[in-house]
C-alpha cells in the first residue's frame, strides 16, 4: 500500500525533470536540443503516474490518505469517487500540473516545422511554469499527505454540489484552455528570446490558440449550465469573481486570435500579437491565483490558506514581470509597419482587439475592485452584477455590430462602394424583419428585444450572403473563411439566448399547498403531491407538479430537497422541462404552515441558444485548426 | 504629415477615445451599483445610509426567525453580538440558511428595518464569508466546523 508515497515520488521526478528541461536551452553546449522533447513526454509520463496514483486513491476507498477522507465517501457511486479527485484544492492543482504536462508533450510530438533549438526553448519556458506548479504542489498542496496512524473509517463525503456530471467534464475542460494558452506564452517568449518572428511563427501558433480557445469556450459554458441547473438559481451567469476569471483570458485569447490572423496573412500587429499572448496566459495565471489563494470567497475557494496565496502570488510576479520584461526588451527589434487602409480587415480586427481588451479590462476592474478597496483600507464593498452589465455589456454589443461586418471586409482595402453594395441586401433584411418582430414579441420591453434580435440577425443575414455568394460563384470557400462565418455565427446565437432570456425571463417565488394551482403567463403549475424518495447517499423529499398548458398537461417535474447521509445542508435539485424555445424551471424551497412549501418557478426563453451558441463557436475554432492542416497539405488554395 | 504618422495618430485617437468612453462607463457603472457593507453594530450607530442600497451581516440570532403564515415573507434578527438589527425578507431563503449560521443580506434600511431583497447563500457550512469574520472578529467560533 505505498501508492500516494509513489504518486509523491513521481511528482518530485517530474519537478527535477522540468528543471532539467529549463536547462537544456540556457545551456545548449552541454546539451543537445534534441532531448528536450525526450524530457517533456518523461515530464508528462511522471504527472500521469501521480495522478493516476490519485484517481486510485479515490477509486480505493484509501482514508489514509487526508484528501480522500476529506473528500471522498464510500458510498459515492465510483464516476463521483473519480471527480472527487479534483473536487478539492490539492488534486485541481495536480489536475491543472497534468493539464500543463499533456500540452508540452503535445508541442513535443506535434511541432515539427520549427528548429529544434526554437522547440527546446518554448519546452523550456514552459519547463519553468511547471517548475512553479511542481514546488506549489509540493510544498503547499500535496495531496498524497497521509493520516496515520488513525486511519478514519469514511470520508467526509464530496460536496453535494459537486455530485454532478458537470462536475467530471467541466474543470477538465476548462483547465485545457487556461493552461492551453500557455503555449502561445511559450511561442511568444521563445520568439523573443530567438529575436525572430517570420510569417510561419504565427500560422504555427495559431493552431494552438484555436485549440485552447475551444477548450475555454465549452468549459465556460459547461461552467454557466451547471450553474444553471445545479446551483437551484436558474440564472446563467453571476458575475461571480471566479467566473469572471475564466471569462477575462476567454476576452484576451479572443482579441489574440484576431490579431494572430493579422500577423499571419499581413504580418502586421507583431509586436501587439505577442503581447496578447503574454496577457492571456499571464492573466489565466491570475485567474487561477484569484481562485486559489482563497482571496475570493465563491463556491470554487476551497481552502483559504495564506503559505499558498503568497506562494502563487510571488510566482505570478515573477512570470508575469519577467514575460513583460523580456517583452519591453526585446519586442522593438521584431516590430514592423505595415500600412492598411482606414476601411479594411486589419482596421476592424484593431477596433475588435480594443473592444476586446477595454472589456476584459473593466471586468478585471470590477473583479478586483473589493480587493483593492479592502486592501487600502477603505472598507468591504461588493460590485454587483448591474455594473458588469452596465459597463461591459455596451462594449460587447459594439463587437457583435462589428463582428458582422467581417465578412465583406477585405485585407488591405475594401472600396467603400463595394462595401456599401455588399451591405445593401442584408439591410433591407433587417427592415423587413422589424414588423414581423414587433408583431411575434411581447409588448413589454419591446424595443429593447427588437433590437437585441436584430443585431443578432444583422450576423445571421450577412453570414448567409457570404455562403450564398461563394455557392454561386462556385468558387471554393477557404475552410478559414468557414471556420470565421461558424464561430460568428456561434456569437449571434448566444446574442438571441442572452436577449430572450434577459427580457422575457419569468421567475416568481410562491407558496403552494397541494392541490393548489398557479399561473405564471400560459403555464399553470399544479402541485399534486410532496413525497419521498431515497438515493444512493441521499434521502429526497420530491414535489410532484404538473406543468399544464391550456387544458392539457405538459409534462410532470419532480423538484427535490436532498439530504446526504455525510450531513450537512439540504441541496436543492431543480426540476428542468427543457425546450429549444423555452426552459420551465421548478424548485422546491422550504416547508411553510401546514401542508404548503415554498416553490420558485421560472420559465427562461431561449437559454439553451446561449450553450449552443458557445458550441458553435467551439466548432468555428475546430475547423480553423482543420483548415491550417489542409493548408500545409497543399490541398486548399 | 507622412502617411504613415496619420494612420497612426488616428489609431491613437480611436483608442483614446474609446479608452475615455469605456472609462466614463465604467465610474458611472461603479458609483451606481457597489455596494458597502455594515456590520449590526455600526448600524445601530447610525453609520449606515438609510433608504441606500447596502449589505449587512452576521449570525441569523437564534429562535428570532419568523415566517409570516400564508405568505413568504419572514423576519430575522441580524446580530454581531454587539447590536442586533431586525430583517424582513420574501422569497425563498438559501439552503444554507439557518438560526446560528453566517448569513449577509443585501438590500435598504428603512425606519430601523433592513428590508433585504437578497439573501446571499453561503456555499458550505465550514464556509464564513470574510466580511463576517472582521465583523464578528477571528476569535468567535463561528459556525459550528465539519471535523475533517
Amino acid at each position: 500500500m505505498m501508492w500516494p508515497e509513489l504518486g509523491h515520488m513521481a511528482m518530485i521526478l517530474a519537478t527535477l525533470l522540468a528543471l532539467l528541461l529549463v536547462l537544456v536551452p540556457l545551456f545548449p553546449t552541454l546539451f543537445p536540443a534534441r532531448i528536450a522533447r525526450v524530457l517533456a513526454l518523461s515530464h508528462a509520463g511522471c504527472v500521469l503516474l501521480a495522478f493516476a496514483v490519485l484517481l486510485k486513491s479515490f477509486y480505493d476507498n484509501d482514508f489514509s490518505v487526508l484528501l480522500v477522507a476529506n473528500n471522498s465517501h464510500s458510498l459515492l457511486p465510483w464516476y463521483y469517487r473519480l471527480t472527487a479527485t479534483w473536487g478539492n484544492h490539492e488534486g485541481s492543482m495536480l489536475l491543472w500540473a497534468l493539464v500543463l504536462s499533456l500540452w508540452m508533450a503535445l508541442v513535443a510530438i506535434g511541432v515539427r516545422s520549427q528548429t529544434e533549438q526554437f522547440v527546446s526553448r518554448v519546452l523550456g519556458i514552459m519547463g519553468s511554469i511547471a517548475i512553479g506548479f511542481g514546488l506549489f504542489i509540493l510544498l503547499t498542496s500535496s495531496p498524497f499527505e497521509r493520516v496515520l496512524p488513525d486511519v478514519p473509517v469514511n470520508g467526509a463525503d464530496l460536496n453535494p454540489l459537486l455530485q454532478d456530471f458537470a462536475m467530471i467534464v467541466h474543470p477538465p475542460t476548462l483547465y485545457m484552455g487556461y493552461v492551453g494558452l500557455c503555449v502561445a506564452f511559450a511561442f511568444a517568449l521563445a520568439a523573443l528570446w530567438e529575436g525572430r518572428l517570420d510569417a510561419s511563427w504565427a500560422k504555427h501558433v495559431r493552431p494552438w490558440v484555436l485549440a485552447a480557445w475551444s477548450f475555454l469556450t465549452i468549459g465556460i459554458a459547461l461552467g454557466s449550465w451547471w450553474a444553471y441547473y445545479e446551483l437551484g438559481w436558474g440564472g446563467w451567469w453571476f458575475w461571480d469573481p471566479v467566473e469572471n476569471a475564466s471569462l477575462i483570458p476567454w476576452l484576451v485569447a479572443t482579441a489574440l486570435l484576431h490579431s494572430l490572423a493579422v500577423t499571419e496573412r499581413r504580418d502586421a500587429f507583431r509586436g501587439w500579437t505577442l503581447l496578447l499572448a503574454i496577457l492571456a496566459f499571464a492573466l489565466s495565471l491570475l485567474g487561477t491565483f484569484l481562485v486559489r489563494s482563497g482571496v475570493l470567497t465563491s463556491v470554487h475557494a476551497f481552502a483559504a490558506d495564506p503559505s499558498r496565496g503568497l506562494f502563487i502570488l510571488v510566482f505570478l510576479g515573477i512570470v508575469i514581470g519577467g514575460a513583460l520584461l523580456v517583452y519591453a526588451l526585446r519586442a522593438a527589434a521584431l516590430v514592423k509597419p505595415v500600412r492598411f487602409a482606414a476601411l479594411s480587415r486589419e482596421t476592424l480586427l484593431l477596433v475588435n482587439n480594443v473592444l476586446l481588451l477595454v472589456a476584459a479590462a473593466t471586468v478585471l476592474l470590477g473583479t478586483l475592485f473589493p480587493l483593492l478597496m479592502d486592501a487600502l483600507g477603505q472598507g468591504r464593498y461588493s460590485v454587483g452584477p448591474p455594473y458588469f452589465n452596465l459597463a461591459v455589456g455596451p462594449v460587447l454589443l459594439f463587437v457583435v455590430a462589428l463582428l458582422a461586418i467581417a465578412p465583406v471586409v477585405r485585407w488591405q482595402s475594401t472600396a467603400s462602394g463595394v462595401f456599401i453594395r455588399s451591405l445593401r441586401l442584408p439591410l433591407v433584411a433587417l427592415l423587413l424583419l422589424v414588423p414581423v418582430l414587433a408583431y411575434v414579441l411581447p409588448a413589454h420591453d419591446r424595443l429593447a428585444a427588437i433590437a437585441g434580435v436584430l443585431l443578432s440577425a444583422w450576423v445571421w443575414v450577412i453570414v448567409v450572403q457570404a455562403l450564398w455568394q461563394r455557392w454561386r460563384s462556385s468558387a471554393r470557400m477557404h475552410p478559414r473563411f468557414l471556420s470565421m462565418l461558424v464561430a460568428h455565427t456561434g456569437v449571434a446565437v448566444t446574442l438571441f439566448g442572452v436577449v430572450m432570456v434577459g427580457l422575457y425571463g419569468e421567475a416568481r417565488d410562491i407558496r403552494l399547498a397541494p392541490k393548489e394551482t398557479y399561473a405564471l403567463g400560459a403555464y399553470s403549475f399544479y402541485l399534486e403531491s410532496i413525497g419521498s424518495r431515497t438515493g444512493p447517499n441521499y434521502q429526497a423529499v420530491v414535489g410532484k407538479v404538473l406543468l399544464i398548458e391550456g387544458n392539457d398537461v405538459r409534462a410532470e417535474l419532480y423538484p427535490e430537497k436532498r439530504h446526504y447521509r455525510s450531513g450537512g445542508k439540504p441541496m436543492t435539485e431543480a426540476a428542468i422541462l427543457p425546450g429549444l424555445m423555452r426552459d420551465v424551471y421548478v424548485v422546491l424551497g422550504e416547508p411553510l404552515d401546514g401542508e404548503a412549501w415554498s416553490l420558485r418557478v421560472q420559465v427562461k426563453p431561449a437559454i439553451r441558444w446561449i450553450w449552443i451558441g458557445a458550441a458553435i463557436m467551439a466548432l468555428g475554432g475546430m475547423l480553423g485548426i482543420w483548415a491550417k492542416r489542409r493548408t500545409d497539405s497543399g490541398r486548399a488554395p | 504629415m507622412h502617411p504613415l504618422r496619420k494612420q497612426r495618430l488616428w489609431v491613437v485617437v480611436f483608442i483614446v477615445a474609446f479608452s475615455s468612453l469605456a472609462v466614463a462607463l465604467v465610474m458611472m457603472a461603479l458609483r451606481e451599483n457597489i455596494n458597502l457593507f455594515y456590520p449590526p453594530e455600526k448600524v445601530l450607530a447610525g453609520e449606515a445610509p438609510v433608504g441606500k442600497m447596502i449589505r449587512i451581516g452576521g449570525m441569523v440570532r437564534e429562535g428570532s426567525v419568523i415566517r409570516e403564515a400564508g405568505s413568504l415573507r419572514v423576519r430575522f434578527d441580524v446580530t454581531d453580538f454587539k447590536g442586533t438589527v431586525p430583517v424582513v425578507y420574501e422569497g425563498i431563503l438559501p439552503d444554507l440558511f439557518g438560526e446560528g449560521q453566517g448569513v449577509v443580506t443585501q438590500g435598504k434600511l428603512v425606519d430601523g428595518v433592513f428590508e433585504a431583497s437578497e439573501v446571499l447563500a453561503k456555499h458550505d457550512e465550514n464556509y464564513m464569508p470574510p466580511e463576517l469574520i472582521d465583523a464578528m472578529g477571528p476569535d468567535h467560533p463561528g459556525p459550528k466546523k465539519k471535523a475533517p
